[in-house]
């Protein structure tokens, strides 16, 4: 049995108060073990961005708790918080989030050297994951000087390294072609099958079909689960 | 594509001979499938065969008239509600289904567009794992590739389609607006019945 690597306990989101509240999560539960793939997948709006942004401790929940191995994010004090999500979760966002006066290069190694790991040694693995991401001749563009596509490699690339656990991807392959959107996926897989918790949020049912499990979300609540179980049937000739 | 199950979900709404059969189905799938009324009475003739469905006389032009019976409404009720495998001609099939479907008054589409895009998440689900265990550097595997490929994009798109008609069907009835159709007025065509 694997461990429970990320779990979400009934959390509720509200944005706003009195006339302009909004209720983007409404009582979400979920549980993320070592080795599997989540896919979240549901309209526009349905509250997938925030439940990935309260799974990553950047935005807390107004009720309900988060774990993340054995801690409650809540209860951690800003400095804790901040050195979980640099050393054990792994971030993709939906806009990238690239620091724009760092080389491609500096921004993934970033979370490395923060943490202490030498200039060389964190060069190095930055470089390993670029290249696994195919874009290792980026390495000293600037984010600026590289296409949307490749930016968001670069950004998958940062949530790659070091010895992360959780990782989770908000709309990964969004300005991607279909097979560069395959690479990645089969790279993530490769990731997630090594031993980390994985959420992936997307549109693109090829990509969740990579997935363990499909959750659909509507306004704000977790409605279905469509697991990966049944053998594949015969398709017509 | 399932002639047999569409005469029977047509004669869920009335008693009706074959060349209006014909017509009900062309309009209730927008034109899209014009059955040979040849296919139409030979199919007519398997279903009273097998009990599906009674003749109940002609009328003044000598034309057969038919009802479904107990056990025909059965088999055109289930016929309504499931999902179909996702195989490039069944796709066919359920575009005509879920068309017949949206004016067969009580027919609860939403459940049947739902079901059917489970199904094809399932489907897509298991022919991505079998990609998955494929090692890409072999060339004997591309050929399956290939049609693997087709295939996962073919279930993409109609779960793109199932989606988007999802959307169509809610706003349609928000809109107040009803789709269905009870029986038209039979033309004064078609074939008469043969002498037995
Ligand atoms: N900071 C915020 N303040 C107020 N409302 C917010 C905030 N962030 C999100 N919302 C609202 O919460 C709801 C859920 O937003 P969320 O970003 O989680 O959607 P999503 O499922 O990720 O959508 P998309 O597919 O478009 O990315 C939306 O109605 C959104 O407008
Ligand atoms: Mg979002």
């Amino acid at each position: 049995m694997s461990k429970v690597l990320l779990e979400l306990i009934d959390v509720q989101k509200t944005y706003g108060t009195g006339e302009n509240e909004v209720h983007a999560l409404r009582g979400a539960s979920l549980q993320v073990k070592a080795g599997e793939l989540v896919a979240i997948m549901g309209a526009s709006g349905s509250g997938k961005s925030t439940l990935l942004t309260i799974a990553g401790g950047l935005e807390v929940p107004t009720t309900g708790d988060v774990r993340i191995i054995d801690n409650s994010l809540p209860t951690l004090k800003p400095a804790q918080l901040a050195t979980l999500r640099r050393q054990t979760i792994g971030y993709v966002f939906q806009d990238f989030n690239l620091i724009p006066s760092l080389t491609v290069i500096e921004n993934v190694a970033l979370p490395l050297e923060l943490d202490g790991v030498k200039v060389r040694k964190a060069r190095k693995a930055a470089l390993d994951a670029l290249e696994s991401m195919d874009i290792g001749e980026l390495a000293d563009r600037f984010p600026d000087e590289i296409s949307g596509g490749q930016r968001q490699r670069v950004a998958i690339a940062r949530s790659f390294v070091g010895p992360r656990q959780v990782l989770l991807a908000d709309e990964p392959t969004g300005a991607l072609d279909s097979k560069t959107s395959e690479a990645v996926i089969r790279a993530l897989r490769k990731r997630i099958d090594a031993g980390i918790a994985g959420v992936l949020v997307t549109h693109d049912a090829k990509l969740a079909a990579w997935a363990d499990r499909i959750l659909v979300i509507r306004d704000g609540q977790i409605v279905e689960e469509i697991s990966n179980t049944i053998t594949p049937e015969q398709f017509g000739a | 594509m399932s002639v047999r199950a569409s005469i029977l979900a047509v004669l869920t709404l009335g008693e009706c001979h074959g060349y209006q059969l014909r017509q009900e189905i062309e309009s209730r799938t927008g034109g899209s499938w014009q059955i040979n009324i040849g296919q139409i009475y030979s199919t007519l003739e398997r279903l009273e065969r097998d009990g599906l469905l009674e003749s109940v006389g002609s009328n003044g032009q000598g034309q057969t008239r038919y009802r479904v019976t107990p056990s025909g409404s059965v088999e055109a009720e289930e016929w309504l509600t499931t999902a179909i495998p996702s195989s490039p001609e069944a796709r066919n099939e359920l575009a005509m289904k879920l068309a017949l479907a949206v004016t067969i008054p009580g027919c609860d589409v939403e459940k049947l567009v739902h079901a059917q895009r489970v199904q094809t998440m399932r489907n897509l689900q298991a022919l991505t794992a079998t990609k998955r265990d494929v090692d890409q550097n072999d060339p004997a595997e591309l050929p399956w590739l290939l049609v693997a490929d087709l295939n996962i994009f073919n279930c993409e798109a109609e779960l793109r389609w199932l989606e988007h008609i999802e959307g169509t069907l809610a706003r349609t009835a928000a809109r107040g607006l009803n789709p269905n159709q009870t029986l038209s007025e039979p033309a004064k065509r078609g074939r008469p019945t043969k002498a037995n």
